[in-house]
C-alpha cells in the first residue's frame, strides 16, 4: 500500500511540472502583455522600465525557472490588472464562488432526490412527466441560455430578482458572504438556479434509477410484508440504500460544478473566481491566468489521488494490478 | 428496397417504432437541410455589411424593414435580419460540432484500439493520460485551450478536440480490448499482416456501436460547447457569427426586454441539441445488449 502511495504521489508530481510548463508557455504565447499594461505613446524609456520591473526581458526558460522558485515558496507574483498579489486577489474571490456552488449543489440534490423518487413511484402522473421532461432540458439545454431566460424572464419581466451581482454580504470569520443576508440570497437565487439544474437533473435520475431498482429487493419486500407504509419505506429504507451513489456523484460533481460556474457568474456579473479568470483572459493579466491554472489543477490531482488511494484502499486487487 | 435481413435495416425497423426518436430524426434532418441551404432559402446575406441597415437595427418580430421584406424573427444591433443570421449560424455551429466530433472520433479510437492491440507500458501511458482528462471538466479545458489558441475555426476546433478525444479513446480501448482476445483477431495476428491493418480493418469495424454512440451524444455535446465559448468570447471571430456568439450579442439588449435577439437563436440551438441526444438516447437503447430481450 506504502508503495502504491509513494508511486502515485510521484506520478502526480511529474503530471503537476509537466502541466506547470504547458500552462506557462501557452499563457506566455497570448499576444505581448506590456502593450496591454501601458498606454501606446508612453516614452521608450517608461516602456523599457516596465517591461524591466514585471521580468518580461528575460528569455523565456529564465521566466519559467523563476516561475518555478517564486511557485515553490507560494508566491504567484502580483496581477497586472489589479496590483496586488495573485494569491490574495484570487482568495478574496473564492468566498463567492464557494457560497454560490454549495447552494446549487446542496438545492440540487435536496430538491432532486425526493423528486427523483417521487418521479419512480407515480409513472403516470402529469408532475412526474414534468419532473422527468425538465430533468430531459436540464441535460440537453446549454447552461448559458438558460440563465438568460431566467434574467429574462424574472429580473427584466417581472423585475422580482436583480439580474447580476452580489448584493449586501455580512461578515462572518472575517468574510464576507452573501448568504448571511435575505438581500443576498435574493441575488444568489437566480445563478444558483441555473448552476443547479444540470446537477438537478442528475440527481432525478440517479434517485429514480435507485429507487426503481431498490424496489425490487428483498429490504422493500420484507419491509412491506411487515405491513409498513410506503411512506417509511421509502424515507427509512430506500433512501438510505440509493444514499451511497449519491453522496459520490455529490462529492465528485462539487469539482466540476466550481468550472461550470465560469459561465453562470459571467452572466449574472457574479464575483467569483470564474468571472476573475474570464476577466484575465480578455485583459492578457497573465499572472492571475497561470495562477488561477495551476490552482486548478492542483485542485482536480488532489481530487484525483484521494479517489484512487481510497479506492485502492478498499479494493485490493488495484493494489497488485496498477503498481 | 433493402434487403430486409441486413442489419441495417432490422436495425431501422426497430428504430422506427420510438415515434419520438423518428420524429427527433426528421427534425435533424430538416436542420441539417435548412442549414445546407442557408444561402438559398435566406431572404438576407447576413455576412454582406453592404446590405445592413442601421435604421432597421434591434427591430422586434414582424417588422417590415427598410428593403421591403418582413423580418419575422426580428434584427439585432446591427440591422442583420435574425432569421437569416440564424440560418447561417446554425450552418457554421453545425460545421464546427461535426468537424470536431469526427476528428475526436478518429483520434481517440486510434488511440484506444492502439492502445489496447499493443498492450504494456504504451497502454499503460496512454490510458493513464485519458484517465486523468476524463477527471477534468471538459468545459475548463476547452475555455483554457480557447483562450491560449486565440480566436478562429481551427484553434476552436483544437480546443474541442482536445476535451472531447479523451471519451472515445476511453470507449475504444474498452471495446478493443475484449475484441483483442477474441479469436478472430488472433488468426489475424497468424497472418503477416501489419498491425495498422489488424487494428483498422479487424479490430475497430468491431468496436463501433459503442462508439456511435458516443459520438453523437459528442457532436451535439460539442456544438453545446462551442455555444459556450463564443458565448465567453473565446470562441469565433465576430465575422462569423455562430449561434453562440449572437446569443452574446444579445445578451445586453436583453436588459431592455429587447428578448428576441438572444432568445430564438438560443430555441434553435436548444431544438438541434435536444433533437440530437433524443437520436442518440434510442440508438443506445438498441445498441446496449443489457437492454436486448
Amino acid at each position: 500500500m506504502l508503495g502504491f502511495i509513494i508511486q502515485r504521489l510521484l506520478q502526480a508530481a511529474v503530471v503537476m511540472l509537466v502541466i506547470s510548463a504547458l500552462v506557462f508557455v501557452g499563457v506566455y504565447a497570448v499576444g505581448n502583455p506590456i502593450d496591454v499594461l501601458i498606454s501606446p505613446d508612453v516614452t521608450q524609456q517608461i516602456r523599457e522600465a516596465a517591461i524591466k520591473a514585471y521580468g518580461l526581458d528575460q528569455p523565456l526558460w529564465k521566466q519559467y525557472f523563476d516561475f518555478l522558485r517564486r511557485l515553490a515558496v507560494g508566491d504567484f507574483g502580483r496581477s497586472f490588472i489589479y496590483n496586488m498579489p495573485v494569491l490574495d486577489l484570487i482568495a478574496s474571490r473564492i468566498p463567492a464562488t464557494l457560497e454560490l456552488t454549495l447552494a446549487a449543489v446542496f438545492g440540487a440534490t435536496f430538491l432532486g432526490v425526493p423528486l427523483g423518487m417521487y418521479a419512480e413511484r407515480h409513472t403516470e402522473e402529469m408532475f412526474a412527466k414534468t419532473i422527468m421532461a425538465i430533468s430531459i432540458l436540464g441535460f440537453s439545454v446549454p447552461t448559458f441560455w438558460i440563465g438568460l431566460v431566467l434574467i429574462f424572464t424574472f429580473a427584466v419581466q417581472l423585475g422580482w430578482l436583480p439580474a447580476g451581482g452580489r448584493g449586501e454580504t455580512a461578515q462572518l470569520l472575517g468574510i464576507e458572504w452573501s448568504f448571511l443576508t435575505a438581500n443576498g440570497w435574493k441575488h444568489m437565487l437566480l445563478p444558483a438556479l441555473n448552476l443547479s439544474l444540470f446537477k438537478f437533473a442528475m440527481m432525478v435520475r440517479l434517485a429514480r434509477a435507485g429507487t426503481r431498482e431498490t424496489m425490487l429487493t428483498d429490504t422493500v419486500r420484507f419491509a412491506r410484508a411487515a405491513g409498513e407504509s410506503e411512506w417509511t419505506i421509502l424515507s427509512r429504507h430506500v433512501l438510505r440504500l440509493i444514499a451511497i451513489p449519491i453522496v459520490t456523484v455529490f462529492g465528485l460533481e462539487l469539482g466540476s460544478t466550481m468550472a461550470f460556474a465560469v459561465v453562470t457568474e459571467t452572466i449574472f456579473s457574479w464575483p467569483g473566481v470564474g468571472k476573475l479568470i474570464i476577466d484575465s483572459i480578455s485583459s492578457l493579466d497573465r499572472p492571475v491566468m497561470v495562477a488561477y491554472l495551476m490552482l486548478v489543477a492542483f485542485f482536480f490531482i488532489v481530487i484525483n489521488f484521494t479517489v484512487d488511494i481510497s479506492y485502492a484502499a478498499l479494493d485490493p486487487r488495484l493494489r497488485t494490478r496498477r503498481a | 428496397m433493402m434487403d430486409p435481413s441486413s442489419p441495417l435495416a432490422r436495425f431501422w425497423d426497430e428504430f422506427r417504432h420510438n415515434r419520438i426518436a423518428v420524429g427527433a430524426l426528421v427534425v435533424v434532418a430538416l436542420i441539417l437541410l435548412i442549414a445546407l441551404l442557408a444561402p438559398l432559402i435566406s431572404p438576407q446575406n447576413p455576412y454582406d455589411l453592404a446590405t445592413l441597415v442601421l435604421t432597421d437595427a434591434r427591430r422586434p418580430p414582424g417588422y417590415v424593414g427598410s428593403k421591403g421584406f418582413t423580418h419575422w424573427l426580428g434584427t439585432d444591433a446591427q440591422g442583420r435580419d435574425l432569421l437569416s443570421a440564424i440560418l447561417y449560424g446554425l450552418r457554421i455551429s453545425i460545421q464546427i460540432g461535426v468537424m470536431a466530433g469526427a476528428i475526436a472520433f478518429c483520434l481517440g479510437a486510434s488511440m484506444g484500439a492502439f492502445a489496447a492491440y499493443f498492450g504494456g507500458r504504451l497502454e499503460a501511458l496512454i490510458m493513464r493520460i485519458v484517465d486523468l482528462q476524463l477527471s477534468f471538466p471538459a468545459i475548463l479545458l476547452a475555455l483554457v485551450l480557447a483562450a491560449l489558441l486565440g480566436q478562429g475555426k481551427w484553434p476552436l476546433i483544437t480546443a474541442l478536440v482536445a476535451a472531447q478525444y479523451a471519451y472515445f479513446a476511453r470507449t475504444a480501448h474498452g471495446a478493443a480490448s475484449t475484441e483483442r482476445s477474441k479469436e478472430y483477431v488472433e488468426a489475424a495476428l497468424s497472418t503477416p499482416l501489419s498491425p495498422r491493418r489488424v487494428v483498422f480493418r479487424h479490430i475497430l469495424p468491431n468496436c463501433l456501436p459503442p462508439l456511435i454512440v458516443v459520438a453523437t451524444v459528442q457532436i451535439a455535446n460539442s456544438i453545446a460547447l462551442e455555444a459556450t465559448l463564443s458565448f465567453l468570447g473565446l470562441g469565433l471571430p465576430v465575422s462569423e457569427p455562430s449561434l453562440g456568439m449572437l446569443i452574446a450579442n444579445g445578451f445586453q439588449y436583453m436588459l431592455s426586454g429587447r428578448y428576441w435577439i438572444s432568445i430564438y437563436p438560443g430555441v434553435a440551438l436548444i431544438v438541434l441539441i435536444v433533437a440530437i441526444n433524443l437520436v442518440g438516447d434510442q440508438i443506445r437503447d438498441q445498441l446496449n445488449p443489457r437492454l436486448r430481450r
